[in-house]
């Protein structure tokens, strides 16, 4: 029997081994039950800051932000009396609320869910006061945009919850977090979003919280967002969407002395405040899904067109600055230019010698081509005189991206002579072979907001900064070693410029704008007509004012809108009268350009280009069938 | 009435001594476990806290007149105490309130009792009364049927209730048959089925049953010599055998998908810490959590913020393991081992069998409460509702517990006297 005692003995201790060796395990051993345990307990609340404000040139607010309240739901609390009640409060349909409570459900019962999203200010007001009778609900403060004027929407941009895809490549974001999606929102979302607060909270198994984890020693503060100063004026930028109405295309308005953008309107555009609340994603989509008038699209940062006669300034420059010509170059025109069966058709419908200014002026087909001939033929060869030709261009900023502060843009392009080399197929060709770059035409094409920095060169005489959108963060100016300030000369020695200006003036005085012009504020310009070879040409203008120390370069363009001085000319000769002026003193012109309406015209385009793709599938029908 | 004085000479101290730290320190962990700030006094009766402090006031009023009982009374008593127990049981299958979907409380005026907790008691005095009955012979097969039926009969009726935990515990009587003169072999084939019963839905069947294989002929070699030994071993070895492929046979065939689950999860073959492994699982992370030296008295999360289930009841376990770490939960262990030991001690000082068989019964219910309980919280058993001895919240069960040892002690007091 003596043996039957020991064997509790054993017993005894060898599961007491067992405990004390699996206890040492669970809690010396394993750290992940500490984790899982702070896991459990500790909930982190994201406090998210105010963002950055953003305030036009002359200091007026663009942007504020305003508070809504998402109303969260933590479904397993629910305790509701009268579901219709809630229904009431928050203005929906009782079948509405039913539906979202269940797909609160459907997501987690135990977490909480956005049950209603961005609840306005006011209507909160009116929930607050009951929201206590309804348990599992409560809210969330959520900071949105509040944008001032309905204007300038493609400039400022939009903000919106980060996709999964963006919180996967930059880790310090959440879901749920807004960021910038276009516009200054986006190029400046570091700028702009501020650093988010962090609090801990300790809750229990209900998810009630219970108190602050470590008494909040780990929490820290949100700060806000820092503002900007825009160099949009929104004054001008508001005339630039009106005289746009109606009609598609674009205003990029500069201050040369700076390269700050002024206005940058593309037409059609919408409201920024459609992209706000809680109908957001139905707005957006109706706004993405109209392919037709592409309200999205921002014409005077992503279109691009032949430029047209506008491009013959700069062609000017070039043959200027290569030795080409000299300002008393002559040509007599023979309604274009004829070489051997080459012909260049021209309606500047003069019989008499022209020199470069009144080339300029008249828009001369012919004198351009011949100066063009005269500055490839100034090289031995043909392709070193393109490249010449090309590198001269480039360096007015066009053929490259603009590398600013906006967060799309366009390359352009100015073609060389490997782009022809292998266009061609051999390399003998002449400049003739090229001839339609002597008017802007052809395989070059430009954005709008090229073609306006290129006006803002000349305008400068041979230099220019990067449009840029951003002129101050916090109230101070950009630091001088921003890349955005740095002084960028062209090719062509400012010696040249001055024929040139003197040309564009007279473009005005006696030229294709002279309809335009205004009696006391001179101005330079150049009128243009890109071919559009899918329907009726695009009326284009450059311009600057006044000639001496510019204030104010653009480009307008038109799209479908005939030729240059019919639409695009006195638009922009409004646009610098309004801008210098602060009014418009010329109350018909602007009339007639407020109430121009293209729509008519873009409809047949449509209904033409709908002809002509019903015709092409008949086509292919009957080919079929044959 | 005659032996007052002895009583409280001759009681043994170092038990009573261990019992009332085992209290104390259980009534601090509940303390902790279900603290409410607003009613942060120890004497409020509608925290749990209040009512165990109450308990153990009158677990210690148990005690002592327990003690001033005769303790020859026991052994008189010892039957019809059993036989009014088994009709408590039946009674409270009828006119028992239902709490959480167990019949097994009587409620009288706000207050309930479970009659299973009580059942204990009367059940070892009835096995020590039986045991120490003239010239019992567990060797016979009719005495082993007579010990064992007596032992179950109340498992028997508890298990309708239901109440899986409570009938569990009645297995300790294996123990108490065993050290009085039960063969060994059953305790071998015991521990052999149920090893092989886990081995079973562990190891893959052909290993297994390679195993087995082997460990068959080791036995018969080594045991060549002694006789009999032949069929015992292959007796034995037929029974595991038997036993892996109905183990492996309602395993695949008889289970539910969630049966399976369940058991897969305690294996550590499958996990679901959301689901059925909730419990387990929040209970090894708030132990775990602890650390060597624990979170601090009241600082414990898991268990405060009532992400561990019974929190004071059943897994009381987890707060000791979460708010003082290792070192609490290695003391405790040992403490009840402390306590295992010296009743062992004191058992084997009886001189009297009926004494030293209740003794046993004592000991072996008060082990498997604590082995199955700590097994639960550490992940090593499946969830089985059944308390800490002394420590967890509750009543009855402190009250149970309390009757069973205040017995013992009263029987130990007396073992010069009985001769």
């Amino acid at each position: 029997m003596s043996q039957r005692p020991l064997f509790f003995w054993v017993l005894f201790s060898v599961l007491g081994l067992i405990f004390i060796a699996r206890l040492f395990y669970l809690q010396v051993y394993r750290d992940d039950l500490k984790l899982s345990a702070r896991n459990n307990v500790v909930r982190q609340e994201r406090i998210y800051p105010g963002r950055g404000l953003i305030y036009d040139r002359d200091g007026r607010l663009l942007v504020g932000n305003q508070s809504a309240y998402d109303l969260m739901v933590i479904p397993h609390q629910i305790e509701l009396a009268d579901s219709a009640d809630l229904a009431r409060l928050l203005r929906i349909s009782h079948a509405d609320f039913k539906r979202r409570l269940e797909k609160a459900r459907q997501y987690s019962r135990l977490k909480p869910s956005v049950f209603m999203r961005q609840i306005s200010d006011d209507h909160f007001a009116q929930i607050r006061e009951y929201l206590h009778r309804f348990e599992g609900f409560f809210p969330q403060k959520r900071i949105l945009r509040e944008y001032q004027y309905p204007h300038a929407a493609n400039v400022l941009g939009f903000i919106g919850e980060a996709s999964d895809r963006f919180i996967r490549n930059n880790p310090h974001y959440h879901s749920g977090d807004l960021i910038g999606k276009s516009g200054i929102e986006k190029s400046y979302e570091e700028v702009l979003r501020g650093k988010t607060g962090v609090r801990y909270k300790m809750v229990d198994v209900h998810n009630r919280v219970k108190g602050a984890f470590k008494g909040g020693a780990f929490d820290t503060l949100p700060q806000p967002g820092s503002d900007l100063t825009s160099s949009i004026d929104i004054e001008l930028q508001r005339y630039g969407e009106a005289l746009m109405q109606n009609k598609r295309g674009s205003i990029v308005a500069l201050e040369p002395a700076t390269g700050e953008i002024l206005s940058l309107v593309t037409a059609p555009s919408y409201d920024p405040n459609l992209l706000v609340g809680r109908e957001r994603s139905k707005h957006y989509n109706e706004l993405y899904a109209d392919s037709i008038n592409k309200p999205l699209y921002d014409r005077g940062l992503l279109a691009q067109y032949p430029p047209g006669s506008p491009f013959k300034v700069i062609n000017a420059l070039v043959a200027l600055e290569e030795g080409a010509i000299t300002p008393r170059t002559s040509h007599v025109c023979h309604h274009g230019f004829h070489w051997g069966r080459l012909h260049v058709a021209c309606h500047c419908g003069t019989t008499y010698p022209l020199d470069l200014i009144k080339g300029i002026s008249k828009s001369c087909n012919n004198y351009f081509c011949r100066i063009f001939k005269a500055t490839i033929e100034s090289y031995p060869r043909a392709q070193e005189g393109l490249n010449a030709w090309a590198e001269k261009v480039k360096s007015f900023g066009l053929g490259q991206f603009l590398d600013n502060d906006l967060p799309t843009g366009r390359r352009g392009f100015v073609p060389t002579a490997s782009y022809f080399d292998k266009a061609f197929g051999y390399t003998g060709w002449k400049a003739v072979s090229v001839i339609s770059l002597a008017i802007g035409q052809g395989e070059l094409v430009l954005t709008p907001i090229q073609m306006a920095n290129m006006t803002a060169a000349i305008a400068n005489r041979g230099f220019y900064y990067t449009p840029h959108i951003v002129k101050g963060i916090d109230g101070s100016p950009l630091a001088a070693d921003n890349p955005l300030r740095e002084k960028k000369e062209t090719l062509v020695d400012s010696s040249h410029f001055p024929v040139v200006i003197k040309a564009m003036r007279k473009v005005f005085e006696t030229g294709t704008a002279r309809w335009s012009a205004h009696d006391s504020i001179p101005m330079c310009g150049k009128t243009g007509t890109a071919q559009n070879p899918h329907g009726q040409d695009h009326s284009i203008f450059i311009a600057f004012a006044p000639p001496k120390n510019p204030q104010i370069a653009l480009s307008v363009v038109v799209e479908n809108g005939y030729w240059g001085s019919r639409w695009a000319a006195p638009i922009a000769s409004l646009m610098i009268e309004k801008y210098l002026t602060g009014e418009v003193d010329r109350p018909r012109l602007e009339k007639r350009m407020l109430e121009g309406d293209l729509r008519e015209q873009y409809q047949e385009e449509l209904e033409a280009k709908r002809e002509k793709a019903r015709k092409r599938r008949e086509k292919q029908k009957d080919s079929t069938d044959a | 009435m005659r032996n007052y004085g002895n009583v409280f000479r001759e009681l043994d101290y170092t038990t009573l001594l261990l019992w009332v730290l085992i209290m104390f320190l259980g009534w601090l962990n509940i303390y902790s476990a279900v603290f409410d700030p607003e009613h942060a006094s120890i004497l409020d009766m509608n925290q749990r806290y209040g009512k165990q402090l109450l308990w153990i006031f009158t677990a210690l009023g148990i005690m002592f007149l327990v003690l001033l009982i005769d303790s020859s009374v026991f052994h008189t008593l010892a039957y019809p105490i059993y036989g009014l127990s088994l009709l408590s049981l039946v009674l409270v299958l009828f006119i028992g309130a239902e709490i959480s979907g167990a019949r097994s409380w009587f409620v009288i005026g706000g207050f309930s009792l479970q009659p299973s907790e009580f059942a204990k008691a009367a059940t070892a005095l009835a096995v020590a009364r039986f045991l120490s009955g003239y010239q019992r012979d567990l060797r016979r097969f009719s005495h082993q049927l007579m010990a064992l039926g007596l032992a179950f009969l109340p498992a028997l009726l508890i298990m309708p209730q239901p109440d899986l935990g409570s009938v569990l515990v009645y297995t300790a009587f294996i123990l108490v048959l065993y050290r009085e003169g039960l063969p060994s072999l059953y305790l071998v084939l015991g521990f052999a089925l149920i090893l092989v019963f886990v081995l079973s839905l562990l190891v893959p069947l052909p290993y297994l049953y390679g195993g087995l294989g082997f460990l068959t002929i080791f036995l018969l070699v080594l045991g060549r010599r002694q006789r009999g030994n032949v069929w015992k071993v292959l007796g034995v070895m037929v029974l595991c055998g038997l036993t892996v492929q109905s183990v492996d046979f309602t395993f695949n065939n008889l289970l539910e998908d969630r049966h399976r689950n369940r058991i897969n999860i305690l294996l550590g073959k499958a996990d679901d810490p959301q689901g059925i492994g909730y419990n387990t699982h929040q209970s090894m992370i708030a132990i775990g959590s602890g650390g060597f030296m624990g979170k601090g008295y009241m600082e414990g999360t898991q268990t405060k913020y009532d992400f561990v289930p019974e929190q004071s009841t059943d897994f009381i376990f987890c707060t000791v393991g979460e708010e003082w770490g290792f070192l609490g939960t290695s003391a405790l262990v040992l403490l009840y081992l402390l306590l295992f030991f010296r009743l062992v001690k004191v058992a084997e000082r009886q001189k009297s069998p009926f004494a030293r068989a209740y003794g046993y019964g004592v000991l072996s219910i008060l082990f498997l409460h604590f082995a199955i309980n700590i097994a639960m919280t550490i992940g090593l058993a499946p969830v089985i509702g059944i308390p800490l001895p002394f420590f967890s919240y509750g009543g009855s069960s402190l009250w149970g517990f309390t009757l069973l040892l205040a017995i013992f002690l009263r029987l130990d007091a007396g073992r010069t006297l009985s001769l």
